[in-house]
């Protein structure tokens, strides 16, 4: 029925696009000047006619459901139901109407599902006759408004100026989404456990905070020594740190590689093949650090007399930093690139070789944009996901022995949201409170990264 | 003093080759665990494109099958097609007592009646005869087959009895056991056995989350670079606009999971597992990087363009719509995919949003749950089977298989289309 209804509102678009047009011609043909191209009168009419249709359009689905929710539950109104049972009894009207319903059927339930139905095709049909209405008669006003000397070409502009203006506020409205979703789960967390426990306790059990019953009291001094974040924020930087111990030689060397020695041709090859490493999913990542990385490490470690865990901290940190190479690599070797050729020739000129050159002159004059590159490696790694998942451990340990296992930020949000949440129990709202501390670190680093690359960039120009 | 010159210079020279060394070292390990990882991935991974077959004589006994000589096509459909294939799997040895025939049954995958029957659906004159009938071997005596099961292991540490062995290198040598081109891992479902696991969920769910994905991020992304590049004045709104962008092109993918469920799931109450949310879910991570890479195609667009068709006479709308948003096409395209292919390979924030779920039905619309390719490569990853392991690599093949295409298909956008001006 929407559907219809929308492509309904679609194609009289395209007829009051057609019949703008044509009266633009007429006009045209009764020698009079036009004041815009013809396509504009088009254009105009059709926005008369989709945007108001539009509007009521969506204000009904938005009003729709709750008014219809309120009728039929007004016939409970004077009987001293909670809420929560309302809501029972609106969802098995629901179901009921949808011949879904499966329990024991009341006459009560069996009215109000017939009254909702009714309900719902007053609804709709009242939708499709406002609707239409509304179109009609703007489409008419606006029909009658064009003629030789009123403007269309004006409005138009200014209506797809709104439009693009709208669009560049996604970006906007996503990082609000973002903030939004993040911070009142958050807020309800610290308000059962203390901010001093999460933020300073070692101990992180989350298994331990079952899933409670909404007739239960909450009993804070029940999750007293189970959301401590220590261990995790420990395993999150530990496993960080040893992805940036193998991303940072490597990538910071290719990068100087690239840019400063390699032959065009070794370039046009290198460049790219390392930069597939970048483009290769986590979780293909993942799989091959738990299936082959992980137990090449356990049996290296044992035959050497160690004890290493199949999910050790360095098999999960030694991949991340595989995958980050190609990141500080390309941003290296761009920072490098730009650095002015004035000031090789001034260090040649003085005698230097090329490596002390690169070492003494062009490695400080790029040192910010540098740093810049592997801050944003660093944030990649502690927001990377499903290599910690799948290779490094799920219970928190507080460690810093690389052959063990340790969980970080990210794993411990995938552990507790997979399967089913229950949204208003602290376990749940613990991983949001994870993923706003994620959030707010990445968003630090981020912005003190773009900063300095930015500022590097304007020395140079 | 000349040769204390001299043993300077050398050494200088020395550390200059060093730092070269470092340097060219540095390339070659990057690109030796490229080497390393598709080789891997390759070899544990091109086997599961084959499946083994054993090939089982069966008898279409009208009686067993509680049908009559003459049935039609409905009691074909309703005929009990258990016991004929049973018997016929016990029947590879005479001799065998109740706990080896349940070994025997065992030998072949559960879907063994399905098989039996569409071949007697195909042919309906077979009753009363016997045929032989290709049935897909247990994921066990597959990967036995393929080698990659270590026999020599004692018999309690393995999931095949020696029994079940002793038999299967009967029909091998009888020539009994077929290997064959695995069609059904490109036509199943995913399923809990791994010999009739296949990816056609999950490749579904991704195309339908990628199309989602494109036809929110794709317009959106555009609209925005348009008015960002062109139409945006200098001021500090446009300026928050641009470090919210630069910033959520480097949120971690997990976050834009929370976002799906704390807003999308909670919130609007879309339902969950499906492609429809995660498309959305992605459609927000990939907008900035098409904005971005929008953005810079509509800047390489030289003003002398927009300075022609202003001197022309065409609005400024007119001017970006009609010239530099065409010009822009290649280069935005180009990012589009490559934004895309990027989407394509995101896992962590569709396990969020409950894509994980099994599944084991091929999904008609995006609002069907699914799982997408990534998805189903984390799901079997964590699978303790032995058989997944080649499953999943051969996912991995698929996937990055078409993350290959994808960035091929936007490089030659760019190469072919885009205009170079200098």
């Amino acid at each position: 029925m929407n559907l219809i209804l929308f492509t309904f509102i679609v194609l009289l678009g395209f007829t009051s696009y057609y019949f703008g047009r044509r009266k633009a011609y007429t006009i045209q043909s009764s020698k009079k000047r036009l004041t815009a191209l013809p396509q504009f009168y088009g254009y105009y009419l059709a926005i008369w006619c989709a945007i108001p249709a539009f509007i009521i359009f969506s204000l009904w689905a938005i009003f729709e459901p709750t008014i219809v929710k309120l009728l039929v539950l007004s016939d409970y109104s004077n009987q001293g139901y909670l809420d929560d049972e309302l809501n029972l009894i609106y969802e098995k009207t629901k179901s009921l109407s949808r011949g879904q319903f499966t329990g024991e059927i009341t006459p009560f339930i069996e009215a109000s599902a017939e009254k909702y139905l009714s309900l719902r095709s007053i609804a709709q049909s009242s939708k499709a006759v406002i609707v239409l209405s509304i179109i009609i008669a703007s489409v008419a006003y606006a029909y009658k408004r064009i003629s030789s000397n009123s403007r269309t070409r004006e409005p138009v502009e200014k209506f797809l100026n709104a439009v693009l203006f709208t669009a560049s506020l996604a970006a906007i409205l996503t990082t609000v989404g973002i903030v939004f979703s993040l911070i009142f789960q958050t807020i309800d967390f610290f308000k059962v456990i203390p901010l001093f426990d999460f933020v300073f306790g070692t101990h992180w059990y989350p298994a331990k905070a079952f899933v409670r019953d909404s007739s239960e009291a909450l009993d804070p001094t029940m999750y007293s020594d189970t959301f401590g974040a220590v261990p995790i924020f420990a395993g999150t930087f530990f496993i960080a740190f040893i992805a940036m111990c193998v991303a940072i030689p490597i990538g910071l060397m290719s990068g100087i590689y690239l840019a400063e020695y390699a032959s065009t041709k070794v370039r046009q090859y290198a460049k790219p093949l390392i930069e597939i490493l970048a483009g290769i999913p986590t979780v293909v990542y993942g799989f091959f650090a738990a299936l082959t990385v992980g137990p090449f490490l356990k049996e290296l470690g044992t035959s050497m007399g160690l004890e290493v865990s199949a999910e050790s901290a360095l098999a999960a940190g030694g991949v991340m930093g595989i995958m980050i190479i190609p990141f500080i690599s390309s941003l290296s070797d761009d920072v490098i690139t730009s650095v002015p050729q004035s000031l090789r020739d001034g260090s040649y000129a003085m005698g230097a070789t090329k490596s002390e050159t690169i070492k003494r002159v062009i490695f400080p004059a790029a040192l910010p944009g540098i740093v810049g590159s592997i801050l944003l490696g660093v944030s990649r790694a502690i927001g990377e996901t499903m290599i910690v998942v799948m290779a490094s451990g799920l219970a928190a340990n507080l460690t810093f022995n690389p052959l063990e296992s340790t969980s970080t930020i990210t794993a411990q949000i995938v552990v507790i949201l997979i399967g089913d949440q229950a949204f208003g129990d602290p376990k749940t709202q613990a991983a949001f409170a994870l993923g706003m501390s994620l959030f707010l670190v990445t968003l630090c680093l981020n912005i003190v990264a773009l900063r300095v690359v930015k500022k590097y960039r304007e020395k140079y120009e | 003093m000349n040769k204390n010159k001299e043993q300077l210079l050398n050494k200088r020279y020395r550390a200059e080759r060093r730092f070269r060394l470092y340097g060219q070292s540095a390339i070659f390990m990057a690109l030796l665990f490229l080497t390393i990882f598709i080789f891997k991935i390759f070899s544990t991974g091109y086997s599961a494109f084959q499946k083994t077959w054993l090939i089982v004589p069966v008898n279409f006994d009208a009686e067993m099958m509680m049908i009559d000589q003459n049935p039609s096509k409905e009691d074909l459909q309703d005929a009990d097609y258990y016991d004929i294939a049973l018997k016929s799997m016990a029947d590879l040895d005479q001799n065998a007592n109740d706990d080896q025939k349940n070994q025997l049954k065992r030998m072949v995958s559960y879907f063994f009646e399905k098989e039996i029957k569409n071949e007697i659906l195909n042919n309906p004159s077979l009753i009363g005869k016997t045929k032989e009938v290709y049935l897909t071997a247990s994921d066990d005596l597959d990967q036995v087959f393929k080698g990659n099961y270590p026999r020599d292991l004692p018999e309690d540490q393995r999931r095949v009895s020696d029994y079940q062995l002793k038999i299967f290198d009967q029909l091998v040598a009888k020539g009994k056991v077929e290997s064959k081109f695995n069609i059904s891992f490109f036509t199943y479902a995913d399923s809990r056995e791994a010999e009739l696991a296949g990816i056609a969920s999950s490749f579904m769910g991704s195309i339908f989350s990628i199309l989602v994905c494109l036809m929110i991020a794709f317009p959106v992304a555009v609209l925005a670079a348009i008015y960002l590049e062109e139409f945006a004045p200098k001021n500090r709104f446009t300026d928050f606009i641009e470090v919210n962008i630069n910033n959520l092109a480097a949120v971690p993918s997990i976050v834009f999971g929370l976002l799906g469920l704390g807003v999308l799931l909670a919130i609007f109450h879309l339902p969950r597992s499906t492609p429809l949310v995660g498309g959305i879910t992605l459609s927000l991570m990939t907008l900035p990087t098409i904005i971005i890479a929008a953005r810079a195609s509509l800047k390489a667009v030289p003003p002398s363009i927009r300075e022609a068709a202003l001197a022309m006479g065409a609005s400024r709308m007119q001017t970006t719509m009609h010239h530099t948003v065409p010009l822009s096409m290649p280069g935005t395209l180009s990012g589009t995919i490559i934004g895309l292919a990027q989407a394509l390979g995101e896992t962590a924030p569709l396990i969020l949003i409950g894509m994980v779920a099994f599944v084991n039905t091929i999904p008609g619309s995006p609002m069907d749950p699914a799982a997408s390719l990534p998805v189903q490569i984390y799901i079997w990853a964590e699978s303790a089977e032995r058989g997944f392991v080649e499953k999943v690599s051969a996912c991995i093949m698929v996937l990055l298989g078409f993350l290959i295409i994808m960035n091929l298909f936007a490089q030659i956008i760019r190469h072919k289309f885009e205009k170079k001006w200098s």
